[in-house]
């Protein structure tokens, strides 16, 4: 019953052929006419959620600041790089961009690791305190991490002299409970007697996750690893408590501080901001685009569905 | 969970239960294994990280933040054991009789009584008319989700500049424009972080809200145009009750967003300005717990602020669930 689901991934192409027969089925002179009003609906919609982008990219270019109606079309003599070269200069850019990408990449693999692991016990395997187990998790992810922060700094920062380390900043996160849930949302959709056949065969319970189970929830596999980057390469809080030394300090949290303190002592703070600010925003939105498809929203439906 | 318990992939005496045993604690055939651990025991040792994980960096930090809200605690180098006396509810006490701890609450009202009904209008419209459109619908979806991928110190920095005296918006609205601007104007300053909020989480939600509308029998709508209702009759008896569910999602999300609010009013309103305009629990607890280093009241906010969450989302599930029946 499972099976079909997971073989035909549900993505745009499914949703179109669902709606698709209700307009056609209902083209007269009303309808068409609400349908230019959706369209409008929409395309309104698109142009407030992108154009703070598109002109945070505009005003990341200019040289001296325009904030004049003009200014939001880009002008050939107004165009510089030298923003980006100031918000280098201050915050140097790459040393940041490494530690976003250390902090990232240590919560990526706790998660695809321990992660998966657990997802995998907790769907397939029965074993004593599963129902505990899943049970904190779900608490996980309804109290808000901001009660642990205080004691967490405590411990980490003070008590274990963990701040201004990159372990110290991972820890907290290093396992996405957000993740885990999705991983073991899919393995049980999985038929189970394929794991009956592998057991059969001999396959150990880590053979199987591996040579079965996984290459199967590929899908789920992207979205938990796009929704996992986009925590810790987006995360400011955290980061921002455990790290003092700029040196350390990831790209959200460098930026930060120089918006909150040293903007008043360069040329042209806005330009310069939002040339970090566009540094700090095309690595998640590059990935996003590039796998939207596979970021479907059945993975959300699930939730909903309960 | 249901499904879990149907889903028993060995039975009790299958063979390979026993080699899954195996691998977990030596070759024991007693069933006695199974009853101290379970069928298959190697399940303890795959999900044992996560356990450990949970439990040094959830349950224990909580139990520590409940025990620092009754003492006197503070910070000392590292190594030197002081005492923490036990204060009882002094702490509580401090933090429920601080204007400042009051206000701070107040001002997550406002973001949710903002946020919630803007989030859910918005958000239902545009699922439903991109649930209708044929044309553009990967272009709006990703353009929709864009924001909420997005760093919010990332797209702090535009509105900042959108936003600011000379912004913009200023331009554009000319004499109009509220002095002083936006973000320094301490009636504006909450219900800017309201908007830019809901601005940037609309996306997750108009998804969820499109993956609620596909689970809407489609009969329901036909029978109701049967019935001879019209597009906004059909909308509001087929549509809003049929993602009911979602809903009281968007409210349960709200709800541990505002009370999680911290970027926003550190970066956008400058700390919580003008003049505490726009303060939130969580920028309290950082000023008085690290900056101030009373992490004990930064405690008691703490507990007091998921307390308060715990209670808004009981109520919030109840009156769902009565208004399902």
């Amino acid at each position: 019953m499972t099976a079909p689901r997971i073989q035909a991934q549900p993505g745009d192409e499914q949703d179109d052929d669902r709606s698709v027969p209700v307009v056609v089925a209902t083209v007269t002179q009303g309808s068409r006419w609400r349908r230019w009003l959706v369209m409008g609906a929409l395309f309104t919609g698109a142009v407030v959620f992108l154009f703070p982008f598109y002109y945070m990219i505009v005003a990341s270019l200019q040289r001296s600041p325009n904030t004049s109606v003009g200014g939001a079309f880009p002008s050939l003599g107004n165009l510089t790089l030298d923003n980006y070269a100031q918000i280098n200069a201050s915050l140097n850019l790459w040393q940041s961009l490494l530690n976003s990408g250390i902090f990232t990449g240590g919560v990526l693999l706790g998660t695809l690791v321990f992660g998966v692991l657990g997802g995998y016990a907790l769907a397939m395997l029965h074993f004593r305190g599963r129902g505990v187990l899943f049970s904190a998790m779900l608490l996980v992810l309804v109290v808000p991490f901001q009660l642990s922060m205080i004691p967490l700094y405590v411990l980490i920062a003070r008590d274990y002299g963990l701040g201004d380390t990159y372990l110290g900043m991972i820890l907290p996160f290093a396992i996405n409970s957000t993740a885990v849930f999705i991983f073991r949302q899919y393995f049980l959709q999985l038929p189970s007697e394929l794991f009956d056949a592998a057991r059969i065969d001999g396959a150990g319970e880590l053979r199987t996750l591996w040579s079965i189970a996984l290459p199967l929830v590929r899908p789920a596999l992207l979205t938990a690893v796009l929704l996992t980057f986009i925590g810790p390469w987006n995360e400011f809080l955290w980061p921002f408590l455990i790290t003092k030394q700029q040196a350390k300090q990831p790209l959200a949290v460098s930026l930060a501080n120089y918006i909150s303190t040293v903007q008043a002592s360069t040329v042209n703070p806005y330009g310069a901001i939002l040339a970090g600010a566009v540094v700090l925003a095309v690595p998640a939105v590059a990935l996003f685009l590039l796998f939207q498809r596979h970021f479907v929203s059945t993975d959300l439906g699930s939730g909903v569905k309960g | 969970m249901t499904t879990s318990a149907t889903r028993s992939p060995v039975p009790r005496d299958h063979p390979a239960a026993q080699a899954a045993g195996g691998a977990g604690g030596g070759q024991h055939r007693t069933p006695l294994v199974t009853r101290l651990f379970g069928r298959q025991p190697i399940g303890m040792l795959l999900a044992a990280p996560y356990a450990v994980f949970i439990a040094v960096i959830f349950a224990y930090p909580i139990g520590f933040a409940v025990y620092m809200s009754f003492t006197d605690y503070y910070f000392t180098a590292p190594g030197v054991t002081v005492p923490h006396p036990f204060v009882g509810f002094d702490n509580y006490k401090t933090v429920l009789t601080d204007p400042a701890v009051l206000a701070s609450f107040g001002h997550v009202g406002i973001f949710l009584i903002l946020n919630v009904p803007l989030t859910v209008a918005l958000s239902l419209g545009l699922a439903v008319a991109l649930n209708r459109a044929i044309h553009f619908r990967t272009f709006f979806r990703a353009a929709y989700y864009v924001p909420y991928v997005t760093a919010s110190v990332a797209v702090v920095a535009v509105w900042l500049f959108l936003f600011s005296s000379t912004g913009l918006v200023n331009q554009i609205l000319g004499p109009l424009a509220p002095d002083p601007s936006w973000l320094v104007n301490s009636v504006w300053a909450m219900p800017m972080i309201a908007l830019f909020v809901t601005w940037k989480q609309l996306g997750f939600f108009i998804l969820l809200y499109l993956a609620a509308l596909q689970n809407v029998p489609k009969e329901l709508y036909e029978s109701a145009s049967v019935d001879g209702a019209g597009a906004w009759r059909s909308f509001r008896s087929v549509t809003v009750p049929g993602v009911r569910q979602a809903t009281a999602l968007v409210l349960l999300l709200a709800i541990v967003t505002g009370a999680n609010l911290f970027t926003e009013p550190y970066l956008l309103t400058g700390g919580g300005g003008p003049d505490g305009a726009s303060t939130t629990p969580v920028l309290l607890m950082y000023q008085q717990g690290i900056q101030q280093g009373k992490p004990s009241t930064a405690s008691a906010i703490g507990v007091v602020l998921v307390i308060l969450v715990l209670i808004v989302a009981l109520v919030n599930r109840r009156l769902t669930e009565r208004s399902e029946r």
